[in-house]
């Protein structure tokens, strides 16, 4: 004889609707607001659609992106280079080294980079005579040369700090370790320090890019033809809000983007971390 | 040439009134936008932690698209975009008139929402630092969710979050600086103006920079201060 084993089907038991709980009520009211802006938004770009005002300012745009671009890009390389003097002064035992990086960084910390910017457009013609005869006058005399020093030197303080915290972080042990399998010290920081500093500076050096990004929009106030300059002149000239409108979303989009894409790095760079 | 002692004195014939004043202005914006900025900051956190995914989702929009702005844009975008929406509404209920918007105020409602923005995300990782438990405990001596938040968990939260706020407030005394692109009389625009007259735009931009820098260490201290006695009511563990 054979024993039927009748299988039951017990359902799980439904999950019960979800309540409308005070929590929820004010969430979905939230985001119907922000629905609402976004759909006004649309709308108003779409009824402000204006084939004149694009044709004419949306190559302007593309070439203050590709400068605020350049900008951002170039002033990340140098300060990186700028910054490792910087960091390696910050730890070095010899007082005066460390006190000059310490009050390098200070005062490219502590102070807005607006009023650095303008320290070294406006300022620097208090020397022109002096520049004109050293023949860097040319140099100072240009907005551009002169944002790009001035982001250069700011976030060379700012990658300073980020590059000594994370070779920092690394424990004393491995360096030990590296001098005991009888490396030299620039051989342990190359093998044994900095693979492993690197990856705990990834998401600051990230964040340092995309403050880079946003911060450039001030180089407009010193007549740099950036996005933001851009969007000035465009706003000025036509009086047409949507100017500002559009130069958000190209901001969003770029800052989302990087974000995005930087923690995309972090996760594949740091999947032998995962526990 | 006047000396440079004339040109940084008090008075009708040096500018060290008229950048005082400034001072003033710079002081007080972010000394106004700060209290905004940390209730609104609060709140945001309060929605990213929630259970709730219409609550969180509605946090993190605010956060992604204010920290994706750069503070200048944001300032334009309230200054000018405040200006229009009011200029329409009033010209719908009365033609012919026509408002100002203060550039404080608009300066103020920029920095808070960037401000905000950043504070969130330092309450919410403050949020993830206390223990479920301290929730149970409150709940289970009787007191409600809004006793327990208040008595239990805020008081934790603020130690926690206090050097990340500390850090943002350093922030927002710089980000203070990009006002005077909108015409409000802070030290970036009155050392401006005194630069332009007198032609010596190093001496006062430089000047400039040091008065930030003096303001940061004030902060500085005064932080410390406030650690220091944080830590001391800290129960010990």
């Amino acid at each position: 004889m054979t024993a039927v084993t009748h299988t039951v089907d017990v359902d799980d038991i439904p999950p019960r609707a979800r309540e409308w709980t005070r929590e929820r009520i004010v969430g979905t009211s939230l985001l119907g607001l922000w629905l609402i802006v976004f759909i006004a938004l649309v709308v108003y770009l779409i009824t402000a659609w204006n084939p004149e005002l694009f044709q004419r300012w949306a190559p302007a745009y593309w070439n203050g992106l590709v400068t605020t671009l350049q900008l951002v890009f170039v002033s990340i390389i140098l300060g990186a280079i700028l910054s490792i003097p910087v960091a390696y002064g910050r730890m070095s035992k010899n007082r005066v080294a460390s006190a000059l990086a310490y009050a390098y960084v200070y005062f490219f910390r502590g102070t807005p980079l607006l009023a650095q910017t303008f320290l070294i457009y406006y300022g620097l013609g208090s020397f022109r005579l002096q520049l004109e005869t050293v023949g860097l006058w040319v140099f100072f005399r240009e907005a551009w040369y002169c944002a790009i020093l001035a982001f250069t030197l700011n976030t060379a303080a700012y990658q300073a700090e980020i590059l000594r915290g994370a070779i920092q972080s690394v424990p004393k042990g491995q360096w030990e370790g590296g001098a005991a399998l009888g490396l030299h010290n620039l051989q342990i920081l190359r093998k044994v320090i900095l693979p492993q500093a690197l990856i705990v500076a990834l998401r600051p050096y990230g964040n340092e890019i995309i403050l880079m990004i946003k911060g450039s929009a001030i180089v407009a106030l010193i007549t740099v033809p950036d996005l933001m300059g851009q969007t000035r002149l465009a706003y000025s000239r036509s009086f047409d809000f949507q100017t500002y409108l559009w130069a958000a979303l190209i901001y969003l989009a770029i800052v989302e983007a990087l974000r995005h894409g930087i923690e995309w790095i972090e996760r594949s760079l740091t999947r032998h971390l995962v526990r | 040439m006047s000396s440079y002692w004339t040109l940084i004195s008090w008075g009708p014939e040096g500018w060290l009134d008229d950048i005082f004043h400034g001072v003033f202005i710079t002081v007080a914006l972010a000394a106004a936008t700060l209290p905004v900025g940390l209730a609104i900051g609060f709140f945001v956190a309060l929605a990213k932690q929630s259970r709730e995914p219409t609550l969180r989702l509605a946090g993190n929009i605010y956060t992604t698209i204010f920290r994706g702005l750069p503070e200048l844009l944001t300032l334009f975008l309230v200054y000018y975009g405040v200006q229009i929406g009011i200029q329409e509404l009033v010209r719908f209920l009365q033609p012919g008139a026509s408002v100002e918007v203060n550039s404080f105020v608009s300066g103020m409602v920029a920095l808070g929402v960037v401000f905000s923005s950043y504070a969130s995300e330092v309450f919410l990782s403050a949020f993830k630092a206390i223990p479920r438990g301290q929730y149970e405990g409150g709940y289970s001596i009787g007191l409600t969710g809004g006793q327990t938040m208040r008595l239990v968990i805020l008081p934790q939260l603020v130690r926690i979050a206090l050097p990340g706020l500390a850090n943002l407030w350093l922030i927002l005394l710089k980000d203070t600086a990009i006002v005077s692109a909108i015409g409000l009389s802070d030290i970036l625009r009155q050392t401006g103006i005194a630069a332009r007259v007198t032609r010596e735009p190093f001496l006062f931009f430089g000047l400039a920079a040091l008065l930030y820098l003096v303001l940061a260490i004030i902060s500085s201290i005064g932080i410390n201060q406030v650690e220091r006695a944080v830590s001391q009511s800290e129960a010990k563990r």
